[in-house]
């Protein structure tokens, strides 16, 4: 008899055991925590935006890389796309290029949007924003440098600006550009 | 008379004419046009409700961010096109993933939301069984244990009866 109620008991914490280990993993699996600094960026592979195939961050492994998330239908990713065309084309090169993930957004959008502030960096497209998920982004835009092995260096949880770019970011940059 | 003058008449006369071939054209293209009009809403209206706005995290039908804008716009560029609703929702899950269609596919692990349902309920159903067969069965021992208390026998009801009599005395 004792043996029956002590059989029952284990499966009871065995059933609520599962039960709260599942709700636990909704809640991790559904949250998104922020790419910690000198955490190791995540590289998925993503369709090019302009051009055929895929593209990863891998590739930009041993260049400094400023990886910016943003989308055509928002307004502050206009605002900042100049500033960033412009940086590239100033500090773009064998050490440094900006990547530009494209997340949530219809891929022709995206095309004409590049196309509208010619934008000359890598453009790669994160429809369905899995991969602005795993960085921890909670909107667009958002900038995130990400030094030569891949690691975390510096990030702006919105939108930047000449001004922002030149203080935090080129400070960082190798001094010679070398194209 | 001129023979422009001779003619003028001629042309006012054919002008009616003119008018209500107009006219019955009109009347002939105007409800189709309407009816297009109206064909396309429906249609549009149909895929909002079964697509979501990702960004959003709601059906489309009921999201007014930027994002969805895009995306209504999107769905209509295609319905003007002419492509069915499974060929637009193609082109929404090529660009967003699966995630853009509000029911999730009846294949692969999409399945499983609606295998799971169903697996959960029938477990349910037998161990709610399996729960009132053994409440039924433990109420059976009990009732083993716990006889009915029967009535005194005839020979003490007599043997009471006599007992009584004797103490009327």
């Amino acid at each position: 008899m004792f043996g029956v109620v002590r059989v029952r008991s284990v499966i009871a914490v065995l059933i609520a055991v599962a039960v709260v280990a599942f709700l636990v993993y909704g809640l991790v699996s559904k949250g998104n925590s922020r790419l910690a600094m000198g955490a190791k960026a995540p590289s998925p592979e993503l369709p090019k935006l302009t051009g055929s195939g895929d593209g990863s961050l891998n590739e930009y492994r041993g260049q400094w890389v400023l990886v910016n998330f943003w989308a055509s239908w928002c307004i502050p990713c206009r605002d900042e796309a100049p500033a960033l065309a412009k940086f590239q084309e100033e500090h773009g090169g064998k050490h440094f290029t900006v990547v530009g993930i494209d997340t949530q957004d219809i891929s022709d959008d995206g095309v004409k949007f590049a196309k509208e502030y010619g934008i000359t960096y890598p453009l790669l497209h994160d429809g369905n924003g899995d991969s602005a998920h795993e960085f921890g982004t909670t909107g667009v835009p958002e900038n995130y440098l990400l030094e030569p092995n891949g690691k975390l260096a510096w990030a702006e949880y919105g939108p930047v600006d000449g001004k922002i770019l030149e203080e935090h970011v080129a400070p960082l940059l190798p001094p010679e550009k070398t194209s | 008379m001129s023979a422009g003058a001779a003619k003028r008449p001629s042309r006012l006369r054919r002008l009616p004419l003119l008018l209500a071939v107009v006219a019955a054209l009109t009347a002939l293209l105007l409800p189709n046009a309407a009816g297009a009009v109206s064909g396309l809403r429906t249609e549009l209206n149909e895929i909002e409700s079964e697509v979501m706005c990702p960004v959003c995290g709601t059906l489309l039908e009921l999201a007014e961010s930027p994002q969805a804008t895009r995306e209504k716009a999107f769905i209509e560029k295609l319905v003007k096109q002419g492509q069915s609703k499974d060929e637009i929702k193609e082109a929404l899950v090529a660009q967003y993933g699966d995630a853009v269609l509000a029911e999730p596919k009846g294949s692969g692990f999409s399945l499983s939301a609606y295998v799971v349902p169903i697996i959960a309920f029938v477990v349910a159903v037998i161990l709610l069984a399996f729960a009132v067969w053994k409440w039924r069965k433990a109420a059976g021992k009990r009732e083993d244990r716990h006889p009915e208390v029967e009535g005194p026998s005839d020979e003490d009801r007599q043997r009471l009866d006599d007992d009584l009599a004797r103490y009327d005395l």
